[in-house]
Parts: C-alpha cells; sequence; structure tokens
C-alpha cells in the first residue's frame, strides 16, 4: 500500500477519500466539477422537507473495520460523501474467466472498455434511482428511529453513486464524464428519461413498500454487488467490496422492518382473540397491517426484483464471465475450474405449456444462478418473519412465490404463473391476481394507516413494534432526527 | 474449571449479511442456512467485526465452561440464556475482574462523574485473562526512556503475547501479577499498567506487542532507609526472554476516539504519558493528516527526567502540540502543568468551547487538583461558565478523562 491508496480517509480535499485525490489533478477536478450538479440533484430530488434536519448518521472515517462507522449529528446536504475503496490486496489475481490467473487489472482493458463501462452505469443508475422513489416517505415516518435509518439508506445510496462517478471518471475519460451526466439527468418514474431497470420506476409509495424494497430490492443491490467484486478490474472490485459494508444495513432496515409490522400486527390480534390471520376485515380494524397483505407485497417485491437478474439465459452474462469482469456470488469460495467451459445448470423453462428444468450450458445460465443464489438469501428472511407468526401461535405462512410468478423478463415474459408455480390461462390469472398482488383498495387501507407521521422520541406508529435495540446502541428515546434544530 | 470467554452471535437480531465473516481477518465466522456462528477455537477476540455489524448482533459474549460447538450454535434459534453474566461492561464496569475493577475506579474517581467513553471509541475487550488463567507474555524489549544518569528510571517495555490473544486499544491497562506471595502467604495483588502501544502493536501490524512504561519505584523512608517498589523493580529488572503473567485488559471509558475530526488534549506528568504514546502512535499512523490535532502539556522534573524525551522532539508539529514543563531545571523557576496551562489559557479556552474537544489527564495522584484549578480560572477568564457544569458536561459525553494514582 502506497501513502496516497491507504485505508484511511483524506479530508483535506473537498471529497474526502482514500484514492489520492489530492494528487490527481485531473479527476479531482472533474468529480468537482461534477459535485454541485450532484448537489443541485439532492436537493431537487433527494428527502423531501428534511434537508435541514440533524440526523444521526454514521460516516465512514477510514475503511479499516474500526474506523468506518462514526456517528454524528449531520445536515444530509452536509453529508461526507467520498470515495471509498476497499485496501488493494497485494498479488491479487483475476479469480475466474479465461484470464483465469493473471494479475488483476489496474487499468481498464481496451477490449472490455465497453462492455465494463455498462456494467458500472447499470450499477451506477440504480444508486440515485431510489433515493428518487424514496423521496417522500419522510412525511409518513413511523418513527424518529425509522425516518433515520431511511436517511442513512438514502445518503449511503447517495455516496454509492458517487462511488461509481469516480470510476467513471477516473477511467473511461470523455465517455465517462458524459455518463456521469446521463445518471443526474435520468430520473425514476420519468416518461423522457427514466431509469434503466424497471424495478427503478416503480413508486415506493409508503413504508412496507420501502421495507420490502430494502429486503428484495437492495438484496439484488447485494447480489450485483458481489458478482462485481470479484472482478478482475481491481478498482471496480474494490469498490464494490467497500459498498457491500453500506449495504448490509440496508437489508437490516428492510429485514426487521417487515419483522417489526409483522410482530406488531400478531401482537395486536392476539390482544384483540383474532383466531384467524386471514380475517382482514378484522385485523384491519384493529389498526394494523394483516398478514395477507403482507405476503401480497412480498410476491409484488420479489417478482419486480427477480427482473432485475435479466434473462435467466443470457450471453451478456456469460461475455462478461468468460472477460472477468463479473463473476458469481462469492466466487472465490466456489470448488471449480472457474472457467465453466464445460459445466451445466439446471434452468426452469416454458416448453410446450409447462415448466421444465432444463440443463443448459452454465456460462450462458449465470443469471438464473445469481437469481437462485439470491432466492436462497431471501428465504432465510422469511424464516425468521415467520418464527415471529408462529411465536405467536398462528399457522399461517409467508412464502416466496415461484421465480416464474409476475415477470416481464426472461423465460416466463408473457406467460401466467401462479405463486405455487402452475401456468394459469391470461382469463385465470385476471381472475385471480388481486388474491397475489396489493389492489387499489389494499393501497388505499396501507396510506391511510400510515397517513400521520409519528415524530416524538420514543413512539412508534401503532402498526409497527419498536425494535429491539437502538441505533449505535442508543436508548429507547433517542431523538435520532432534529427536525428543527 | 475455570470459566472462558466466547464470543457468540445474536441469530434473533442477525440478518445474515456476510459482513462479519468477510471481515474476520482469520477466518474465524462461518454459517450455515441458518446461522453465523463463530468458532471458539479460532476466535482471537481482535473485534474487527464489531463496527461494521449493521445489526448489533454480533456483540455478545458468554461465560462458559465449556465452549457452544458449531452445531450447537447452526441450531439456535436465540441465543441460550446467560448463566454466569460476561464482561459486559455495561453489567461489570470496566475490568470484568473485582479486583481490577476496585484499581481502575479508584484511578478514575477524580473524573467528576460516571466515567464514559468517547463517542466514537472502538469496543474494547476487558477481562479476558484472569488471576486464574494469566496470558503469559515474554519481554522481548527493555528500554530506559530517560537519561541514563537522571535519577529517573523509567523503561519502556515491550511483552510479546506469541500467540495468546491480548487485543488492546489506546487507553487501556493490563494487570502484571508479581512473582511470590506477601507475607501473609497469599498471592500478591496486581499491579495496573496503561498500556504505550497502539492497538495494532508496538510496531505496525504486530498487536501480539504490547508496551509498557513503567518507573522503577525507589523512595527515601521517612526513617532513611529505601523502599523499593516490589513489581516495578522486578519488571524493570527484566530481560529479554523473560515471563510475566498478565491478566486483563481493562478500562472501557478512558479511551480514543476514532474521530478524525476531534481535538485531543492529554494532561500527563511521569508515567502518565503512556496512554497519550498509543494515543499519539494511533493517530500518527493512522489519520496523519486528521483536521483535528492533538495537544500535550506534560511535566517533569528536568528534561532528563521525561521520558521518551528524545522520541518527542521527532513527532511532528502539524500532529502533535507539546508543552514540556520543567519543575526543578537549574536556575529557572519551577513551573507545573498547571502554570504552563494558565499560560496557554487562550488556546485552552477555544479548544474548550468546541464541541469535539476531549481532554484526558493522567498522572500521579494530586495532579488533578492544580490541573482543576487551571481549567477552573480558565473557564472563568474567558466566559466559558462555571467549569464544574463544563466538566459535567464534557464528562457526560465522554469529553473529559482522568486516571492518577
Amino acid at each position: 500500500m502506497t501513502m496516497t491508496e491507504s485505508i484511511h480517509v483524506d479530508y483535506t480535499t473537498r471529497i474526502p477519500n482514500n484514492v489520492g485525490l489530492a494528487e490527481d489533478a485531473r479527476v479531482r477536478r472533474a468529480l468537482e466539477r461534477w459535485h454541485p450538479g450532484y448537489l443541485d440533484w439532492w436537493m431537487e430530488r433527494g428527502p423531501d422537507g428534511f434537508q435541514q434536519a440533524l440526523v444521526y448518521l454514521r460516516t465512514a472515517v477510514s475503511v479499516d473495520p474500526r474506523g468506518w462507522a462514526v456517528f454524528d449529528f449531520v445536515r444530509m446536504p452536509e453529508y461526507k460523501w467520498g470515495i471509498l475503496l476497499a485496501p488493494k490486496m497485494e498479488g491479487r489475481t483475476i479469480p475466474f474467466g479465461r484470464h483465469r490467473g493473471e494479475p488483476a487489472w489496474q487499468e481498464v482493458p481496451g477490449e472490455y472498455r465497453a462492455m465494463l463501462r455498462r456494467l458500472i452505469v447499470i450499477q451506477g443508475d440504480t444508486e440515485p434511482a431510489s433515493v428518487e422513489q424514496q423521496r417522500h416517505l419522510g412525511k409518513t415516518a413511523p418513527s424518529l428511529y425509522d425516518l433515520r435509518n431511511l436517511f442513512q439508506v438514502n445518503v449511503e445510496e447517495g455516496r454509492h453513486l458517487w462511488a461509481m462517478v469516480y470510476l467513471l471518471f477516473k477511467y473511461f475519460g470523455r465517455d465517462g464524464r458524459d455518463e456521469a451526466e446521463e445518471l443526474l439527468r435520468r430520473q425514476s418514474g420519468s416518461q423522457d428519461a427514466p431509469r434503466m431497470l424497471g424495478a427503478f420506476n416503480e413508486e415506493t409509495p409508503d413504508w412496507l413498500s420501502f421495507f420490502m424494497f430494502t429486503f428484495f430490492t437492495d438484496r439484488d443491490g447485494k447480489m450485483q454487488l458481489e458478482a462485481l467484486a470479484q472482478s478482475g478490474f481491481d478498482p471496480l472490485s474494490r469498490t464494490c467490496r467497500f459498498m457491500l459494508t453500506e449495504e448490509a444495513h440496508h437489508m437490516f432496515v428492510g429485514e426487521t422492518g417487515v419483522g417489526r409490522i409483522i410482530e406488531r400486527t400478531c401482537r395486536a390480534m392476539r390482544e384483540a382473540g383474532v383466531d384467524d390471520p386471514t380475517d382482514v376485515e378484522r385485523v384491519r380494524r384493529l389498526g394494523v397491517i394483516d398478514l395477507p397483505l403482507v405476503q401480497k407485497k412480498m410476491n409484488l417485491h420479489f417478482s419486480l426484483t427477480l427482473d432485475l437478474f435479466g434473462s435467466e439465459i443470457s450471453t451478456n452474462a456469460a461475455n462478461a464471465f468468460e472477460a472477468g469482469l463479473k463473476g458469481r456470488f462469492r466466487e472465490v469460495k466456489i470448488d471449480d475450474d472457474h472457467r465453466l467451459e464445460h459445466d451445466t445448470y439446471p434452468v426452469p423453462r416454458v416448453i410446450d405449456g409447462e415448466i421444465r428444468i432444463e440443463e443448459v450450458p452454465a456460462l450462458t445460465a449465470l443469471n438464473c444462478r445469481l437469481r437462485d443464489d439470491y432466492i436462497r438469501d431471501c428465504q432465510g428472511g422469511v424464516n425468521r418473519w415467520n418464527r415471529i407468526i408462529r411465536k405467536y401461535g398462528y399457522d399461517f405462512e409467508l412464502r416466496l412465490p415461484h421465480p416464474g410468478f409476475h415477470r416481464k423478463i426472461g423465460e416466463f415474459r408473457g406467460h401466467h404463473v401462479s405463486p405455487e408455480g402452475e401456468l394459469l390461462s391470461a382469463e385465470e390469472w385476471m381472475r385471480r391476481r388481486g388474491a397475489w398482488l396489493p389492489d387499489a383498495d389494499d393501497q388505499a387501507f396501507v396510506e391511510e394507516l400510515m397517513a400521520t407521521p409519528e415524530y416524538r422520541p420514543g413512539h412508534y406508529a401503532r402498526w409497527i413494534a419498536p425494535p429491539k435495540s437502538g441505533i449505535d446502541n442508543k436508548p429507547g428515546d433517542f431523538e435520532y432526527v432534529k427536525l428543527h434544530p | 474449571m475455570a470459566l472462558r470467554k466466547q464470543h457468540v452471535i445474536d441469530p434473533e437480531i442477525c440478518i445474515r449479511c456476510n459482513t462479519c465473516e468477510e471481515t474476520c481477518p482469520i477466518g474465524a465466522v462461518t454459517h450455515d442456512d441458518n446461522n453465523y456462528v463463530v468458532d471458539p477455537e479460532k476466535c482471537n477476540f481482535c473485534m474487527d467485526c464489531i463496527h461494521p455489524c449493521p445489526t448489533g448482533a454480533i456483540d455478545n459474549w458468554r461465560m462458559v465452561e465449556r465452549y457452544y460447538t458449531l452445531e450447537e450454535q447452526f441450531s439456535w434459534l436465540e441465543l441460550p440464556p446467560e448463566t454466569v453474566p460476561a464482561a459486559d461492561p455495561a453489567v461489570t464496569g470496566e475490568a470484568g475482574d473485582a479486583e481490577a475493577e476496585r484499581l481502575i475506579a479508584e484511578a478514575h474517581a477524580a473524573t467528576g462523574g460516571r466515567p464514559v467513553a468517547p463517542r466514537g471509541a472502538p469496543s474494547p475487550v476487558v477481562g479476558l485473562h484472569d488471576r486464574t488463567a494469566p496470558a503469559v507474555a515474554r519481554v522481548v524489549g527493555n528500554y530506559r526512556v530517560t537519561a541514563a544518569d537522571s535519577d529517573s528510571d523509567v523503561r519502556h517495555i515491550v511483552l510479546d503475547f506469541g500467540a495468546t490473544p491480548f487485543p488492546v486499544v489506546e487507553g487501556q491497562s493490563l494487570g502484571v501479577i508479581p512473582p511470590g506471595t506477601g507475607p501473609d502467604g497469599r498471592p500478591r495483588p496486581i499491579r495496573l499498567y496503561s498500556i504505550s502501544s497502539p492497538r495494532d502493536g508496538e510496531k505496525p501490524g504486530s498487536p501480539r506487542l504490547v508496551a509498557l512504561t513503567v518507573k522503577r519505584v525507589v523512595a527515601r523512608r521517612p526513617d532513611g532507609s529505601l523502599h523499593r517498589g516490589l513489581c516495578s523493580n522486578w519488571l524493570c529488572d527484566l530481560e529479554r526472554g523473560a515471563e510475566v503473567p498478565v491478566v486483563g485488559p481493562f478500562g472501557t471509558t478512558f479511551l480514543l476516539t476514532d474521530d478524525p475530526a476531534a481535538d485531543i488534549v492529554m494532561i500527563c506528568t511521569g508515567t502518565g504519558s503512556a496512554p497519550f504514546r498509543a494515543f499519539t502512535e494511533r493517530r500518527r499512523r493512522t489519520m496523519r493528516h486528521a483536521p483535528g490535532r492533538l495537544y500535550l502539556f506534560f511535566g517533569a522534573r528536568t528534561p532528563e527526567e521525561l521520558p521518551y524525551f528524545g522520541p518527542l522532539q521527532k513527532v511532528p508539529r502539524d500532529l502533535l502540540h507539546r508543552e514540556l514543563v520543567y519543575s526543578r531545571r537549574p536556575d529557572r523557576p519551577r513551573e507545573y502543568v498547571q502554570d504552563r496551562m494558565r499560560l496557554r489559557g487562550g488556546l485552552l479556552a477555544g479548544l474548550l468551547r468546541r464541541p469535539a474537544t476531549h481532554v484526558y489527564v493522567c498522572g500521579v495522584r494530586g495532579m488533578e487538583a492544580g490541573v482543576e484549578a487551571a481549567f477552573a480560572e480558565i473557564a472563568r477568564s474567558h466566559g466559558l461558565g462555571p467549569w464544574e457544569a463544563l466538566r459535567a458536561r464534557m464528562v457526560a459525553e465522554g469529553r473529559y478523562h482522568v486516571e492518577t494514582w
């Protein structure tokens, strides 16, 4: 490690970094020119109405395990968005593909320039998109604790945008500059310039959606980052490795958020003597969210997120793997030849009116494999939610729907599949979809239930249980956000 | 059977994000489809995994006679109940050991309130080794850090813990068990020493090398005979390779914050400089250009008796502002740290006004009275309000610390 590439963050430049920006005038100037546009974006499309609030946020002061989470009150526009890469591993080699075993690239290999740029731009585009999707949620926050968690997620998504923009400026010259501008121009849900991926143009209209989004969609982010962290292009690998430590908090917000809603619902049902958790009317009258609606929201966010993995069978994915640019989930821990030239992988496909498992070349099935790893990862969290329901003695189980359910991309596109995995006719799908996906009535109920925010320290809206412990070990009545400092 | 400390993960809070497994430098964390768990045979309590955990699930400990196996941990739906409280600082104080606890409580008595760890301080391990199973360290260095011809013999002693885990952070202490038994035939009480090396060791990347600053205690009794401190003389005379039974580590509040914006005011005499050497090394190694600065007020009788006088001259001035103060220089008026503090009242008042300033006082018992009086005067003359109120606020915020003996 050299002096300029250390694990410690340089705060002497305007942009905190551990990549030696002070000595890299070209990239520093490019970032400084981009910075005002970023701040404008943050003010116009970031959290609406809370830019002056003091928020108890964590900021990385170094990327070593002990220093990356220092907590303090900050105004979000003054958050120290910086460029932080995980420490360089001396002697790292490319872990997979046709260049396996060669030293990892410190510069972009010319032949892969376009492919690599596209990978970085797609990843980068998702980061500001979710901030835009979540910008109105602060006005209906169920507590200051949750409000703080929302903002922590938001500022870190902002930082992840910086991370990708740095790579574009540093390694992609003029093209990179143009792409960085585009990242601020596209807008979630816009007709003219939408975000690149479908799920990032959907609204996040309420807190249940937000928790589902952070559980399901941010977990896709985790899987993509895990795959890119394996990259033979070392700066991308190091960037993604550090982003993963931040991403974990987002999944924590989602998993515990949904868990606390379930906990509250079960407790309210027990207290009111409700034995049938599917008695939706009665449960909703208690002012809590019924478990069938939790299931519907799960179905929606899970299926939208599966589309983010792309087509199950994809030559793009094969090319990126062969080139050594994007690996598999935890590639280095997999025990095989890491080239996959002769392997196959089972992919569910719709053939002759039924869903069959087909063995296809493993290289082309990499998206499907990453999706399967993702489903396993989701299942762990769902098991924990079910444990809460069982603890209260209810016979109700939340289930991940079949991967073919409600899909717009890949093998199941154009087909109708029930959550249990039966192929349905279009008529039957239309008839039954209201039982599986939230409808307008469900959404109206949720939005009415959550209309009033709870901003008193230590208080929680009636539809969600308090967390088991505070952020940074803070006591229950800690004022995580000072709204009017 | 002696109780052992086991690091465990709370499966009810853990979200299986893999951050701990990724972070652990020695591969002690593993998982199955159900749980992430810590291998008790591998974990060396380095604490690297504690901060990055987004949930706090990783910050759990059990005192056990027999380690929970990996299989048992994989099957947990929740943590097993605690039969014996682990050395949780919130429960058992700063040491997790009654004897050390008492010594630390005495050392912190002059803080002016219940000591609180600074915001942004790392999570320390305490009470890993006790009398029943002390860690055995080997002396690998023993150097005099006062002038050879001075009356004060202060030693820089480097201990090597080898493969035995002994994780420390800046500001912590350890206990040495002196050899032999006392006049009553019982084992001798432990002696506490502040650690003068930073968390990554005497040399960067060598956490097993832990340094102490030990003064050879020699005092004349009223009857004219000499009192020789038993433990300090034993330590100061140790040669390379000698074994030292050690307990600890101890201390959960007199710690250096990792916040680079924090200004650190360090006031000490003699071997009270030990923790401040660790603070300075930590900043020098990891935050050389941090926006916050270090300010040292260091008193001794003469330059020759000031520990680390030579090495101190080499610390860059933009990292460490220093005020070296002498009370017995020939032909000069006596000057004590509190006198120099008054002289630099404007500087200190400016620092006390800033919410990121942390003050640490370390040295022989009694020095705090002079320091207190100086602070009170500075607060009064610079319009900072009553010193007691300011101090109480700083103590509550983990920004004022006293360790004297």
